[in-house]
């Protein structure tokens, strides 16, 4: 039997997402990047010191715990985490794991990618695991911040995409996503399935693991690829960071001093005369 | 001749302020400059784009019911850069652009820089900033067609008058299939400022203590044509929506003046609006970090600096 939709007619996702005796699969594409209050050195004018804090990208907790959401509604399906990165990466999986994915797929890779590369990677594994009902990623990675990961997906697959999604449901064979514009103001969308989803921060509240959450995710599965065997050229980049700078801010803070009307008439006066803001 | 397209955004018919910059930043010598206008009409915008150096406007036109489509929209930007013979694209990082340069780049499998504050046309490098605005990243591009997309504000806008003539681009046969508009916010929305693209922003924290005080910071915000912000304390408190969070993992922002209501200043919160022209920071604890890190600073409490500042602005 079929689960059945909210509008009680028979959910098509499910079908449409069974091959056969197979499960529904819903993958979660994450990164692994530097916990933004780490102190940033660079090497070389163009990359990063990497020995400092890495963890999940926030937003794609925000995946992670919608993927294991969408499972709780059909559990025979199967939610999948893949990675690009470095070996150490898999802690990132097994974060991913520990908020409830069932397994993970590390591609590994010891130089960093163009997204152009990460997102052929991404879909080359997808496809070689199973067939996706749904792709998530998060909206954007907080290090290097492309914003485009799930667009390249979505066209290598041909699946419709949407970003900054803050609500998503799954009605019978078709997703319907509330995406953030800006000002809070939303656009709401109606996608054939399979699909790409970009994960905004209002699309849920991560559910951080318990302690026996993270054990059990020691168990979980993790299967390692290495990026050579997905056979990609890689000599087809299109971006490249050739130089990388610490942004140097030389700010010196001056005092306002004296009542609040006092503060008020010269702040009037520094948005007038120095910021130009105020005619 | 090298072929630059811009995409301009309207806003209620009008061109938003942010464009300017934008194609000040894609104006050079031996480039003919190309402004893609989808929404409105071009003949309104003509003599706004031409004091900036626009020499050509496309009207890009979609089916009525496709307007508001982002797939269509994206495939009909597509069709007018190929028509065009478009070698670089320029669009804004807002909330469009977020959505509408990776769609017209996923297509066309070209690499795409968001929120550059900088472009080398000749070199093909952008420059934007990465690791939670820590770094500033200079980035090569190679491709047949690159795009980039150019965060609001970050460029001050220079005029140089030309003469522009306008053409259209015919895409009212596109239709998307495999996504379609439920509701779209559409062009009405407007009516708040947009974080992103203001001059003036007006954030509040934790000392702001609750979400009836923030109205003093609407209040004074109205009286400037400011954006009203707030830090990730404010929001995760429930006192305002999460669409005004600045910082990490909100809105990162660069307005002329940031002022900062109660806000202690994490670098999560400096990561989204560091690069402001001015921090003016307002608060009561002196160990707070944006008190070392602003350009001017008040020790006191903006509950009371705020409504003093509101009643100057009212009496005019």
């Amino acid at each position: 039997m079929f689960p059945m939709a909210d509008s009680g007619v028979p959910d098509y996702f499910f079908r449409l997402c069974f091959y056969g005796e197979q499960q529904m699969q819903v993958y979660v594409c994450v990164k692994h990047v530097p916990d933004s209050a780490a102190h940033i050195a660079i090497l070389d004018q163009h990359r990063i010191d990497e020995n400092i804090s890495f963890l999940l990208n926030p937003y794609d907790e925000h995946a992670v715990t919608e993927a294991v959401k969408i499972k709780k509604k059909y559990p025979d399906s199967e939610v999948i985490a893949v990675c690009l990165g470095k070996a150490d990466a898999e802690r990132t999986l097994r974060s991913a794991l520990a908020m409830g994915a069932d397994r993970g797929i590390l591609i590994v890779r010891d130089k960093n990618c163009d997204i152009r590369i990460t997102a052929l990677a991404l879909k080359t594994t997808i496809e070689q695991d199973g067939k996706p009902g749904l792709i998530f990623t998060g909206k954007e990675s907080i290090d290097e911040g492309g914003m485009q990961t799930m667009f390249r997906i979505g066209a290598l697959f041909d699946f419709p995409v949407s970003t900054n999604v803050v609500k998503l449901d799954i009605e019978a064979d078709k997703a319907v996503v509330v995406c953030e514009l800006s000002g809070g103001i939303t656009d709401t969308y109606e996608m054939s399935l399979p699909c790409v989803v970009g994960a905004g921060k209002g699309l849920n509240i991560p559910r951080y693991p318990t302690f026996p959450d993270v054990v059990k995710s020691k168990k979980k599965p993790v299967v390692k690829i290495d990026f050579r065997d997905l056979n990609i050229d890689d000599s087809l980049t299109g971006m490249r960071v050739v130089e990388l700078k610490p942004l140097h801010q030389a700010r010196q803070p001056r005092q306002i001093k004296g009542d609040a009307a006092a503060v008020a008439k010269e702040l009037i006066r520094i948005l007038k005369q120095e910021a130009k803001v105020l005619s | 001749m090298k072929h630059i397209g811009v995409i301009i955004e309207l806003d209620k018919g009008r061109v938003k302020e942010a464009n300017f910059g934008m194609i000040t930043l894609a104006r050079a010598k031996n480039v003919k400059l190309f402004a893609f206008v989808m929404d409105g009409q071009a003949e309104r915008v003509k003599t706004d784009l031409e004091s900036f150096g626009i020499t050509t406007i496309v009207q890009v036109c979609l089916a009525p019911d496709q307007q508001n489509n982002p797939v269509t929209r994206a495939k009909a930007m597509i069709e007018a850069i190929q028509e065009f013979n478009i070698s670089m694209v320029f669009g804004l990082s807002t909330a469009m652009g977020k959505d509408l340069l990776p769609r017209i780049a996923a297509t066309l499998d070209a690499p795409l820089v968001m929120d550059c504050f900088f472009v080398d046309l000749e070199q093909k490098k952008a420059m934007t900033y990465q690791y939670s605005g820590k770094t500033i990243a200079t980035i090569q591009l190679t491709g047949q067609i690159l795009l980039f997309g150019v965060r609001p504000n970050a460029i001050e806008p220079v005029k140089a008058q030309e003469n522009a003539r306008i053409l259209k681009s015919d895409s009212r046969h596109l239709v998307a299939r495999d996504l379609r508009v439920i509701k779209s916010g559409g062009t009405e929305k407007g009516a708040a400022i947009n974080l992103a693209e203001a001059d003036v922003i007006i954030a509040g924290g934790r000392g702001m203590k609750n979400s009836e005080n923030f109205k003093l910071l609407y209040h004074c915000a109205s009286k400037i044509n400011a954006a009203v912000g707030a830090s990730r304390v404010a929001v995760d408190a429930g006192w305002v929506p999460y669409s005004m969070q600045v910082g990490q993992t909100g809105e990162k922002v660069s307005p002329k003046v940031y002022i900062a209501c109660g806000i202690s200043g994490s670098i999560q919160h400096f990561a989204g609006m560091k690069t402001s022209g001015m921090i003016i920071a307002i608060n009561t604890d002196e160990n707070a970090a944006i008190l070392s890190n602003c350009d001017y600073y008040v020790k006191a409490d903006a509950l009371e600096i705020i409504p003093a500042l509101t009643r100057i602005l009212d009496n005019g």
